[in-house]
C-alpha cells in the first residue's frame, strides 16, 4: 500500500514537472517560428525578384483575383471549422472532434484544388516556373505554402485513425493542439501571400 | 588632427617593423603605387595599432595570470569567492568601446572617402576602361580609343581611371594590388571603382573571386606608362589584325580557355559593353543584336538599392 | 534505371581517389568483419544505435565528429602540399578539378562535419547534466537528428567514390554552383548533404531550446544556468532562426539547378547578388553557433581550475546576448566588395565592430577568473589560453577585416583564410579539446591522460602559428585563396612553411590518438571513482562518472550559480536521504536510424536522378514516421528497487576508494 501511494506520488511529480503536454506543445511553436523563417526567406527571395520578369508576364497580367479569394475564403473558413473541433475535444466529444477534422479536410482539399488549378493553368498559357525569376520566387512562395497544406492535410487523416482507434488520450490530445497551431499558422501565412503577392501584384 | 598624425607616425613605425619582418620581399599592400592604395595602407595599420592597445595587455594579461596564479605559486593571493568588481567590470567595458568608437569614425570616414564607385579628384581628365571577366581571362575594353585586349592592361600614370566592371560569366572580381580596391565582376552588373597609379610600372592583377577551374590563370599585367608610352601601347593594338565583334566575336572569345595568352582586337563594336551586361536582362530574346529598347544596364545604384532591401529585410 | 549514374562515375583514373577508396572500403569491410566476429552487433544496435540517452548520442557525434576530422586534415594537407609545390609555373600534383574539389570538401566537413558535430555531441553530453534534468524535451528526436547528420556525412564521402564533390567552394555560390557553369553531380552532393543534416540541425535546435527552457530541475532559474548552458541556449536559438534561411536557400538552388528556375542565375530575372545575401544571412549566425558554446567550455574550464568562481556572471550572459542578436545584421561584412553605397558597407562595418566589444568583455572575464585564483595548469587549461592568445590575435585581424574600406585590398586574399582558422581553430578546434578533456570523465568514467593532451596542445598552438601566420604574409603580396598554382616563385617559402605548420598539426591529432589509446589502456589507473575529478562547480559533477542512464537518481534542487560546488563548501552534515522512487524514461527506438536510412536513400537517389529511387526513399521516410507515431509504446519507468541498486554500487566503489 505505502509503496503504491508512492509510486502514484511519484509519477504525479513527474507528471508535472515534466508537463508533457505543455513541452510538446511548446516545442511545437518552436518550430513553427522556425518554419515562419523558412517563408520569410521565400519572402524575401520573392521582394527582390518581383521585377525580374525577364520580358515575361508580370503579377498583373496573371493572377485571377476572383479565384484565388475563393481558396482564400475556403482556408480561412477552415481555420475556423478547425477551431470549432478543438473546442469539441475540450468537451470531450470524439465524434463532433472527427467531424469538424473532415470539413477541415474538404475545406483544405477545396484550396488546394484552387492552387493546382492555378498553377495548371498558368504552366499551360507557358507561364511556367522557368519562364522567369519572378514566376520562380512565386512558383515557390505559394507552392510550399500548398505543401504544408497537403502535409497539414495528411495530418488530418493521421489523426483521423487515431481518434477512432485510440479516442481522446494524453497522447492524441496534444496532436490535435499541434495540428491546429500548424493549420491556423498557414492561414496567417497564406493571408501575407495573399495580400503581399496577389493584392499588391494586381495594384 | 593631430591624433591623426599621431597614428600616421605609429603606423609608420609598425610598418618600418613589418617591412624588416618581409626582409627583401616586395609587398603590394605595404607598398602601393597609387593614392587609393597608399590611403588603404595607412588604414589597415591604423586599424591595427589601434587594436593592439587592447590585444598587447591581453596577451600579457594571459601570460602573467596564469603563471602567476599557477596552483603551486603559493605566495600569490587566492579569493575563492571574489568574482565582481564595479571598476574592473566598467574599465573593461569602457576601453573596447572607446577603441570601437575611434575606429567607427575611422570606418564611416573612410568607406565614403574610400568609396569605389567614387570618382577621384584629379587634374587630369579621368579615362574608362571597361573590365569584363570570362572563363577564364580578363577582356578590357577601351571605349574611348576603341580597342581591347585580353589578359593586359595599359593606362598612362597619374590619370584617374574608372573602371566599369562585368562579367560574361560567373562572378569574380577585379583587383590589382598595387592599386588599390577591388570590387565583384558580375553578369547583368554595371559595378565600377576608380584607380589611379601614381608611378610607373607593370603591376600584376588578378581576380580574386574563385570562378572555376580556370581561376587561378585569371591573372593580368597592368602596365602603367608615360602618355607617350600608352599612346605607342595603343598604337600597338590598333595594329592587331583581330577584331571584337558583338554577339559573334564575343562568344568565341566566351568559350573557356586557361591561362589565356594576351591578345590584342584592333577594333571593338560599339557599345560593346553596354549591349553585353543588358543580354542578361532579358528572358525572352536570345539573340542580343537588337535590344535598343529593353531596359537600360543595371547600374550599381541599383545594385545598391536591392542591397539595400535586403538589408531592410 | 540508374539516372545519372554510370560505372563511369567511379574514379579509376585518378590514383588518389582510388586508393583512398580502397582503403577506406577494406577498413570498412575489416570493421564489420570484426563486429560480426564478435558479435558485437546487437549490442551496437540495441545499445548505441537505437540509444535515446543523450550522454551516447553525444558520444557518437564526438566518434563520427573525429572520424571525419582526419578526413578534412587529409584534405588541408593535400592542399597545403599543392601549394608548396605549384609555384612559378609549376603545376603541382592536383589538377584543379581535383584540388577545387579538395578545398570544397575541406570547408565543408570542418564546418558541417566537424565543427558542428563537435559542438552539438558536447551540447549533448552536458546540457541535460548542467540543468539536472534526466533527459532532452524530444528524446526520439534527438536520435533522429544525430541520424540524419550522420547519414549525410556518409553522403559527403560517397561522393568520394562514387562521382564527385562540388568544386565551387564551400558555400557554393551561385551562379557558379548553377546547373549551367556547374553540370555534374558535384554541387547536387553538397545540396543534398547539407539539406539533410541541416534538417536534423534545426531539429537539435529546437530540441535543446525547449529543453533548457522546460526541463531544468527545481531553483535551476534562467540566472543560475552554468555558462555553457546558457551560451548553448543563444547557440540554438540561432540554429532555429538562421538555419532555416539555409534550408529555404539551397532549396532555391535546388529548384534552380532541377527544374530550371531562375533565382540566382545570370539571365531571365535571377539574381546572384541574393544568393550570396541570404547564404551569408545563415553563414554568419552560423559561425557564432560554433564559438559561443567554445565560449561556454572555457568558462567552466577556467573557474573550475582556477577553483574561483567566474568573474562577471552577470556581464557574460548579457555578452552572449548581446553577441546573439548581433550576430544577425553584419553579414553583408562579408562581400563589402561587390558594390553596396558607402552608408551600407559603413553601417555593416561598424556592426561588425560593436561585437567586437562583448567578445572582448567576455575575454577580460576570463582573465579575471584567474586573477587570484589557483589555476591548475591541466590540458584544459592550456587550450584555454591558447585560445585566449589566439582568439585575440584573430579577433583584431576580424576587426581590421570589417573596416570596409581596408577589406577592399583585404578581401578575398589569404588574410581571410588566415583570419577565420584563427578564431576557428584557436576558438571552436581548442574549446572542443578544451571540453572533450574535460568532460571526457563524465562519458567514459577515467580521465584522459594528461601527458599526451598536453603534447597535443602545444602540437596544435605551435603549429597553427607556423601554418597561418605565413599566410597573413601572402596576403599582403596579393595571394588570394582557392587559387591552386601561382606564378611568383618568391611566395614559396612562405608556402612550404605553412606546409610545416600543417604537419605540426598533424602530429598534434597524432597525439590526441595516442593519448585516446594510452588512456583506454591506463582506464583503471585514472578511473573516475567519485564522479567529480576536477572539484567541479556545476551539476554534472553531482553524480557517477559515467553518468547512470536516468542522470540523477533524485533530481537535485538548486539554490545558487555555481550549485555544487556551494553545496559541498556547506556540508560534511549528512543530506537527509528521500528514498528513490520510479523513474520515468523514454525507450531506445529504431526509428531515428531507420527514417535517416531512407532519408540517405532519397538523397543519393536525387543527386543520381534515379526518380524511382527517390520516390521510394520518400515514401519510405514517411512511412517509418508514421509507424513511430502510431507506436504508442515509447517510454517506461525503471523501479526504484533498480536505481538503489545502481546507486549503492556507486557509492561501495567511492567507499572502496576512500
Amino acid at each position: 500500500m505505502a509503496t503504491e501511494t508512492q509510486h502514484l506520488d511519484a509519477h504525479a511529480e513527474e507528471h508535472e514537472h515534466h508537463d508533457a503536454a505543455g513541452t510538446k506543445v511548446f516545442g511545437f511553436w518552436v518550430y513553427l517560428m522556425s518554419d515562419l523563417v523558412i517563408f520569410g526567406s521565400l519572402f524575401a527571395a520573392y521582394a527582390v525578384l518581383m521585377k525580374g520578369t525577364a520580358g515575361g508576364p508580370t503579377g498583373a497580367d496573371i493572377f485571377e483575383l476572383p479565384l484565388i479569394l475563393g481558396g482564400t475564403f475556403a482556408l480561412l473558413i477552415s481555420s475556423f471549422t478547425f477551431g470549432m473541433g478543438v473546442l469539441a475535444m475540450n468537451a470531450n466529444r470524439v465524434g463532433q472532434v472527427k467531424m469538424w477534422l473532415v470539413i477541415t479536410f474538404i475545406l483544405g482539399l477545396g484550396f488546394l484544388g484552387m492552387e493546382l488549378y492555378e498553377f495548371h493553368h498558368l504552366i499551360n498559357e507557358g507561364y511556367g516556373p522557368d519562364r522567369s525569376g519572378f514566376l520562380s520566387a512565386f512558383f515557390t512562395l505559394v507552392g510550399t505554402h500548398g505543401l504544408h497544406v497537403t502535409f497539414g492535410m495528411i495530418w488530418i487523416l493521421v489523426m483521423l485513425v487515431q481518434l477512432s482507434t485510440k479516442g481522446l488520450t494524453d497522447k492524441t490530445r496534444p496532436r490535435i493542439l499541434c495540428l491546429s497551431l500548424f493549420w491556423h499558422f498557414l492561414d496567417i501565412v497564406w493571408i501575407c501571400v495573399f495580400s503581399f503577392v496577389y493584392l499588391m501584384g494586381v495594384l | 588632427m593631430q591624433r591623426h598624425s599621431l597614428w600616421r607616425r605609429r603606423g609608420t613605425l609598425v610598418l618600418l617593423a613589418l617591412c624588416l619582418f618581409l626582409a627583401g620581399c616586395s609587398s603590394a599592400l605595404l607598398d602601393p603605387k597609387g593614392q587609393v592604395g597608399a590611403e588603404q595602407r595607412t588604414l589597415i595599420l591604423t586599424s591595427f595599432g589601434l587594436m593592439l592597445i587592447v590585444v598587447i595587455p591581453v596577451i600579457a594579461m594571459t601570460m602573467l595570470f596564469g603563471w602567476r596564479y599557477r596552483r603551486s605559486n603559493s605566495v600569490a593571493k587566492y579569493t575563492p569567492d571574489w568574482a565582481h568588481s564595479n571598476l574592473i567590470e566598467a574599465v573593461i567595458w569602457i576601453v573596447p568601446c572607446a577603441i570601437i568608437v575611434v575606429l567607427a569614425l575611422l570606418t564611416w570616414k573612410t568607406s565614403h572617402s574610400l568609396d569605389p564607385h567614387k570618382p577621384l579628384e584629379s587634374d587630369v581628365e579621368p579615362m574608362e576602361i571597361q573590365a569584363i571577366a570570362l572563363d577564364w581571362k580578363w577582356l578590357f575594353v577601351y571605349p574611348e580609343q576603341g580597342i581591347a585586349s585580353v589578359n593586359e592592361l595599359a593606362f598612362p600614370v597619374d590619370t584617374p581611371v574608372r573602371f566599369r566592371v562585368s562579367s560574361g560569366t560567373v562572378m569574380n572580381a577585379f583587383f590589382i594590388p598595387r592599386l588599390g580596391s577591388q570590387i565583384y565582376a558580375m553578369a547583368g552588373m554595371d559595378n565600377d571603382v576608380h584607380l589611379i597609379a601614381n608611378e610607373v610600372g607593370v603591376y600584376p592583377g588578378r581576380s580574386t573571386n574563385y570562378s572555376g577551374a580556370g581561376f587561378s590563370g585569371m591573372t593580368f599585367d597592368a602596365h602603367v606608362t608615360s602618355n607617350e608610352d600608352f599612346d605607342a601601347w595603343v598604337a600597338e593594338v590598333a595594329q592587331s589584325p583581330n577584331t571584337l565583334s558583338y554577339p559573334e566575336g564575343y562568344e568565341a572569345l566566351a568559350e573557356q580557355s586557361e591561362f589565356n595568352p594576351v591578345e590584342y582586337f584592333s577594333s571593338v563594336t560599339p557599345e560593346f559593353y553596354e549591349r553585353l551586361v543588358s543580354s542578361f536582362h532579358s528572358g525572352t530574346d536570345p539573340n542580343p543584336s537588337h535590344d535598343e529598347n529593353r531596359a537600360p544596364a543595371i547600374d550599381s545604384h541599383e545594385a545598391r538599392q536591392s542591397l539595400s532591401n535586403e538589408a531592410g529585410e | 534505371m540508374f539516372g545519372k549514374l554510370t560505372l563511369e562515375a567511379i574514379p579509376y583514373h585518378e590514383p588518389i581517389l582510388l586508393i583512398s577508396g580502397i582503403i577506406a572500403i577494406l577498413g570498412g569491410a575489416a570493421l564489420l568483419g570484426a563486429l560480426t566476429y564478435f558479435r558485437k552487433w546487437g549490442w551496437l544496435w540495441h545499445e548505441w544505435f537505437t540509444s535515446i540517452d543523450h550522454k551516447k548520442l553525444g558520444i557518437m557525434y564526438f566518434i563520427v565528429a573525429l572520424i571525419m576530422l582526419l578526413r578534412g586534415f587529409a584534405d588541408a594537407i593535400m592542399m597545403r602540399t599543392q601549394l608548396a609545390i605549384a609555384a612559378g609555373g609549376s603545376s603541382g600534383i592536383l589538377p584543379p578539378d581535383h584540388y577545387d574539389q579538395i578545398f570544397t570538401a575541406h570547408g565543408v566537413i570542418m564546418i558541417f562535419f566537424v565543427a558542428m558535430p563537435m559542438v552539438i555531441g558536447l551540447m549533448n553530453l552536458v546540457v541535460p547534466l548542467q540543468i539536472g534534468a534526466r533527459d532532452v524535451a524530444f528524446p526520439f528526436l534527438n536520435n533522429l537528428s544525430f541520424w540524419l547528420f550522420a547519414v549525410s556525412a556518409l553522403l559527403v564521402n560517397i561522393s568520394l567514390f562514387v562521382g564527385e564533390f562540388a568544386t565551387t567552394g564551400w558555400l557554393a555560390y551561385a551562379p557558379l554552383s548553377g546547373i549551367e557553369f556547374s553540370p555534374g553531380v558535384g554541387v547536387d552532393y553538397w545540396i543534398w548533404a547539407l539539406q539533410i543534416s541541416g534538417v536534423g540541425t534545426t531539429l537539435t535546435g529546437i530540441n535543446f531550446f525547449v529543453t533548457i527552457i522546460k526541463m531544468r530541475t527545481k531553483g535551476m532559474t534562467m540566472f543560475r544556468l552554468p555558462i555553457f548552458t546558457w551560451t548553448s541556449l543563444c547557440a540554438n536559438v540561432l540554429i532555429i532562426a538562421s538555419f532555416p534561411i539555409l534550408t529555404a536557400t539551397i532549396a532555391m538552388l535546388t529548384l534552380d539547378r532541377y527544374l530550371g528556375m531562375h533565382f540566382f542565375t545570370n539571365d531571365f530575372g535571377g539574381n546572384m547578388m541574393m544568393y550570396v545575401n541570404l547564404i551569408w544571412a545563415w553563414g554568419h549566425p552560423e559561425v557564432y553557433i560554433l564559438i559561443l558554446p567554445a565560449f561556454g567550455v572555457f568558462s567552466e574550464v577556467i573557474a573550475t581550475f582556477a577553483r574561483k568562481r567566474l568573474f562577471g556572471y552577470m556581464t557574460m550572459v548579457w555578452a552572449t546576448i548581446a553577441i546573439t542578436l548581433l550576430s544577425f545584421i553584419v553579414w553583408l561584412h562579408h562581400f563589402f566588395t561587390m558594390g553596396a553605397g558607402a552608408n551600407v558597407n559603413a553601417f555593416f562595418g561598424i556592426m561588425t565592430m560593436i561585437i567586437a566589444i562583448p567578445t572582448g568583455v567576455k575575454v577580460f572575464n576570463w582573465l579575471f577568473t584567474m586573477f587570484r585564483g589557483s589555476l591548475e595548469l591541466t590540458s584544459p587549461v592550456l587550450w584555454t589560453l591558447g585560445f585566449i592568445i589566439t582568439f585575440t590575435i584573430g579577433g583584431m585581424t576580424g576587426v581590421m577585416l570589417a573596416v570596409p574600406a581596408a577589406n577592399f585590398v583585404l578581401h578575398n586574399s589569404l588574410f581571410v583564410i588566415a583570419h577565420f582558422h584563427n578564431v576557428i581553430v584557436g576558438g571552436v578546434v581548442f574549446g572542443m579539446m578544451a571540453g572533450l578533456t574535460y568532460w571526457f570523465p563524465k562519458a567514459f568514467g577515467f580521465t584522459l591522460d594528461e601527458k599526451w593532451g598536453k603534447r597535443s596542445f602545444w602540437c596544435w598552438f605551435v603549429g597553427f602559428y607556423v601554418a597561418f601566420m605565413p599566410l597573413y604574409v601572402l596576403s599582403f603580396f596579393g595571394a588570394v585563396r582557392r587559387m591552386n598554382s601561382y606564378p611568383n616563385a618568391e611566395w614559396q617559402p612562405w608556402m612550404i612553411l605553412a606546409w610545416v605548420g600543417a604537419v605540426i598539426i598533424a602530429l598534434g591529432i597524432l597525439c590526441t590518438i595516442i593519448q585516446f589509446v594510452v588512456s583506454i589502456r591506463d582506464r583503471k589507473k585514472n578511473a573516475d571513482v567519485t564522479g567529480d575529478p576536477w572539484h567541479g562547480r556545476t551539476l554534472e559533477w553531482s553524480t557517477s562518472s559515467p553518468a547512470p542512464f536516468y542522470n540523477f537518481a533524485r533530481l537535485p534542487e538548486v539554490g545558487d550559480i555555481d550549485s555544487f560546488w556551494s553545496q559541498k563548501q556547506r556540508s560534511n552534515e549528512q543530506l537527509e536521504e528521500a528514498p528513490y522512487t520510479d523513474i520515468h524514461m523514454p525507450k531506445n527506438t529504431a526509428a531515428g536510424p531507420i527514417i535517416s536510412l531512407f532519408a540517405m536513400i532519397f538523397g543519393f537517389a536525387m543527386v543520381w536522378h534515379i526518380w524511382w529511387l527517390a520516390g521510394f526513399g520518400a515514401i519510405g521516410m514517411l512511412v517509418s514516421f508514421l509507424m513511430r507515431v502510431f507506436n504508442d509504446d515509447i517510454d517506461y519507468y525503471v523501479p526504484a528497487a533498480e536505481v538503489e541498486r545502481i546507486e549503492r554500487a556507486h557509492q561501495q566503489r567511492v567507499e572502496a576508494q576512500a
